[in-house]
């Protein structure tokens, strides 16, 4: 016992991790503490957690990518348009004729859709040096346009039963969407945690200059971050379009904005340096449950929209002050008066 | 007052103009004792500080700049024609009445932002000016006009305390010194006439020269030229550069602030794009600005600003010590850092890392043990050509010694060493073989026990001059 909390002092990645997501873990008890009491059976019952679940899965995918992103000092605000355009060509007309005997081409068609408008993202802020929030915002105006160009504005109904099929089954009693959210979440996990992708994506975030000094390839690893949130855009289209058996352009609309506050109130720094997935979750389980007890309680989404604007701001106020408490202890004190 | 880096001059000015609070001690001002609670207090007695980097707001126009914070205004709005008036006088009287108070600060030369800064405290009311080692980033006519407002800022009843590390300086524009070594003040008051330069060389470095340095040891000449620098050129930085560095030898470049050696060394690691040129390492011809390249043809730098080009500051120890190597540990894609702790715990031992923890975060770590994880990094790495940019920069004076002594060893093991420092005497102690850069170019190679520092001066003065 004594042993272990010597080596605590030093290095705890999971109770640091579990720990600074304490905060986390008690305003969602407290959610469902609060939707039990006023919903009752309503609201507290295994359907009813899997539609949670299930609705959180769509952003949950996508927020999984942009904590890469952002772990590593970056953003991404195409992710939303990115989904729409990616749900677009993958509900095709000539791309669901050709998946009608094989029916995983939309979603390689989704995928690829998402990758390659990443890998432009990519290119353009890694190489061409432009700001990240410029480029991804070019890419979310530009990305909506041309899935408009494409569907010509008409919803695209999926009509390939195989495709249906697979997403509306279920794995040992849950949902296939759900499998895909936490298949993902490990993968994110994993790979950021456990690999060397992670390990360069933290150290860009972190120093880009020192990452860069000590001989990471920082241009070709912020490329492949974009087209890792393209992936994860072009997978939630996938599902988006199975739920709605519907492909059309307005599909993900302010989605990078819930991506990117379910990243942050999670606990991933939006300077970089600092990334979990584990929060990342966490926040995005935050928010649909909070969406899912107001509904059970008839309030209005209006209503639910401030209280995820007040849940943002203070879970960011709160991160501030850990942050400037760091700040205070490195920077030397004193401005210059002269 | 003079002393070296890490002597605890800047902390001493901090606690003078109110930014630092003493734990104990008096300070008496006109007779007074008085508690400087903060830079604003100080400014209220008439002390103004003027720190090394300057704190002048690149986007505002000098007047902007000059009156920031007590503006010449009525009812909330500024009045420009009063305040550039004003401004006038003083860039005036700091002789820059050429510079219009309208001008966007941002596209001066750090020597007139330097007057800017000045301007600022004299639109104060002040009795006494503390200038930190001004001159740092100052050629050296404009080193002669920053003590022609030293002279006249004096003779108009201002005090001031110059603070430097150079001794010539003080010599020039000295009435008294008091140098400063390792947080106390081992002599003070000296009458710069009557104080022997020797006598100040000891106490600021508070022992002989000889035994701060390791021993060189004799290079044998038939030792590879690892490192190998060909025509290096970088348009506007340095052009036409030329020179070897065999296994275990240490090289430095001299140079003064501008002089390209820091860039020099920059495009040798790829950081920067040579524009023409060649960099081989032990042979192999590196592509021009690429470090990933560099890196895995064995070459290490160890940049200027450790904390913000260096370290991950927020990671543990053996993170950054792996920075260069972690995918070398890795089993396939999936990282191994039991493997990484335990090649960290290695160095940590061999470099007296302190202290020896390879999960300690690296923010909490002394200067010195800061540098040490850097060797580290690079010692895991098996680096060939290893490449020092002001490698004590913020390292206590007693770290110093045991960091020149870990170079030193390093170079015993094979390594071929490149250094550049701003203190000439760190290099040319430290080194085997000089190269002395100014304006972009070399001047002159020799052993370094064949040069001192005036040499290098000398060299750098006839060189400019041509």
């Amino acid at each position: 016992m004594s042993e272990q909390s010597i080596t605590s002092k030093t290095s705890r990645p999971l109770g640091g991790a579990v720990g600074r997501s304490i905060g986390l873990i008690i305003a969602l008890v407290v959610l469902v503490i609060v939707g039990w009491a006023t919903a009752g059976s309503n609201f507290m019952n295994l359907d009813n957690m899997l539609v949670i679940l299930r609705f959180s899965s769509v952003i949950g995918v996508v927020a999984i990518g942009m904590t890469f992103v952002i772990t590593a000092g970056g953003i991404d605000l195409s992710v939303g348009s990115v989904l729409g355009l990616s749900s677009v060509v993958a509900s095709y007309g000539a791309i669901q004729t050709a998946a009608s005997g094989f029916w995983p081409l939309m979603v390689f068609a989704a995928l690829a859709t998402g990758i390659i408008a990443g890998l432009t993202n990519g290119l353009i802020i890694a190489y061409g040096k432009v700001v990240a929030f410029m480029a991804t915002l070019a890419m979310l105006v530009a990305a909506r346009g041309a899935a408009e160009l494409l569907s010509q504005r008409q919803t695209q109904v999926v009509n390939n039963q195989g495709f249906l099929k697979f997403f509306r089954s279920d794995f040992l009693g849950i949902s296939w969407v759900i499998w895909i959210f936490a298949i993902v979440a490990v993968i994110g996990w994993f790979v950021l945690n456990r690999t060397t992708f992670g390990r360069r994506t933290v150290a860009i975030g972190g120093n880009a200059t020192a990452a860069r000094l000590a001989g990471v390839n920082v241009k070709r690893h912020t490329m492949y971050l974009y087209m890792v949130t393209g992936a994860t855009a072009g997978i939630a289209a996938t599902m988006l379009l199975s739920r709605t058996t519907a492909g059309t352009s307005t599909h993900g609309q302010l989605y990078e904005l819930d991506a990117i506050a379910a990243v942050v109130v999670g606990g991933t720094l939006l300077i970089g340096g600092r990334g979990t997935i584990g929060g990342t979750v966490l926040g995005v389980l935050l928010f649909s449950t909070l969406t899912n007890v107001f509904t059970q309680n008839n309030l209005s989404t209006s209503v639910q929209l401030v209280a995820k604007g007040i849940i943002i701001v203070v879970a960011v106020m709160l991160q501030q002050r850990f942050a400037n408490r760091e700040e205070v202890a490195k920077a030397p004190p004193g401005g210059s008066p002269a | 007052m003079l002393g070296q880096n890490g002597a605890g001059k800047s902390t001493l000015i901090k606690t003078l103009s109110g930014a630092h609070q003493p734990d104990s001690g008096e300070i008496r001002w006109q007779g007074e004792s008085v508690t400087i609670a903060n830079p604003v207090a100080a400014l209220e007695l008439g002390i103004a500080t003027m720190y090394q980097e300057l704190d002048v707001v690149d986007g505002l126009s000098i007047a902007e700049n000059i009156y920031l914070g007590h503006e010449m205004s009525r009812a909330g709005v500024i009045n420009r024609r009063q305040a550039n008036a004003a401004t006038r006088q003083l860039m005036e009287r700091l002789g820059h009445g050429d510079l219009s108070p309208n001008r966007e600060v941002g596209t001066l030369s750090p020597a007139n932002k330097q007057i800017v800064s000045m301007a600022r405290a004299l639109s104060h009311d002040i009795k006494l000016m503390i200038m930190d080692e001004p001159s740092a980033v100052l050629d050296s006519e404009e080193v002669d006009n920053l003590f022609r407002i030293v002279k006249e800022l004096t003779s108009q009843g201002i005090a001031v305390i110059y603070i430097s590390h150079r001794l010539e300086e003080i010599e020039r524009i000295g009435d008294r010194i008091t140098v400063l070594k390792d947080g106390t003040s081992p002599a003070s008051n000296l009458k710069v006439s009557q104080t022997p330069t020797r006598e100040l060389i000891a106490l600021m470095t508070g022992r002989e020269i000889e035994q701060v340095f390791p021993p060189r040891v004799p290079v044998a000449s038939d030792a590879p030229e690892v490192l190998e620098v060909e025509n290096l050129e970088l348009k506007g930085k340095f052009t036409d550069v030329n020179f070897s560095v065999r296994a275990g030898e240490i090289v430095g470049l001299a140079g003064l602030v501008g002089s390209g050696r820091s860039e020099i060394l920059e495009t040798i690691a790829g950081a920067r794009k040579a524009t023409s040129g060649t960099v081989r390492v032990a042979g192999e011809e590196l592509p021009a600005g690429s470090v990933e390249k560099a890196v895995a043809a064995g070459m290490g730098l160890s940049p200027e600003e450790r904390k913000s080009q260096g370290l991950l500051l927020e990671e543990p120890i053996f993170r950054n010590a792996t920075l260069s190597t972690f995918a070398r540990f890795a089993k396939g894609a999936v990282l191994d850092e039991a493997a990484e702790r335990r090649a960290t715990a290695e160095q940590i031992q061999s470099l007296h890392l302190r202290p020896a923890e390879p999960g300690r975060v690296t923010r909490t770590l002394s200067g010195g043990n800061q540098q040490k994880v850097m060797l580290a990094r690079w010692l895991i790495h098996g680096t060939k050509v290893l490449l020092l940019d002001e490698p004590t920069r913020g390292v206590d004076v007693g770290a110093r010694v045991e960091i020149y002594g870990l170079i030193r060893e390093l170079a015993a093991q094979g390594t071929a060493i490149l250094v550049v420092s701003s203190e000439i005497d760190e290099v040319i102690g430290l080194s085997d073989r000089i190269i002395v850069v100014s304006d972009g170019r070399v001047l002159d190679e020799r052993p370094a026990d064949q040069i001192d520092e005036h040499g290098v001066l000398d060299l750098v003065m006839k060189g400019s001059a041509a």
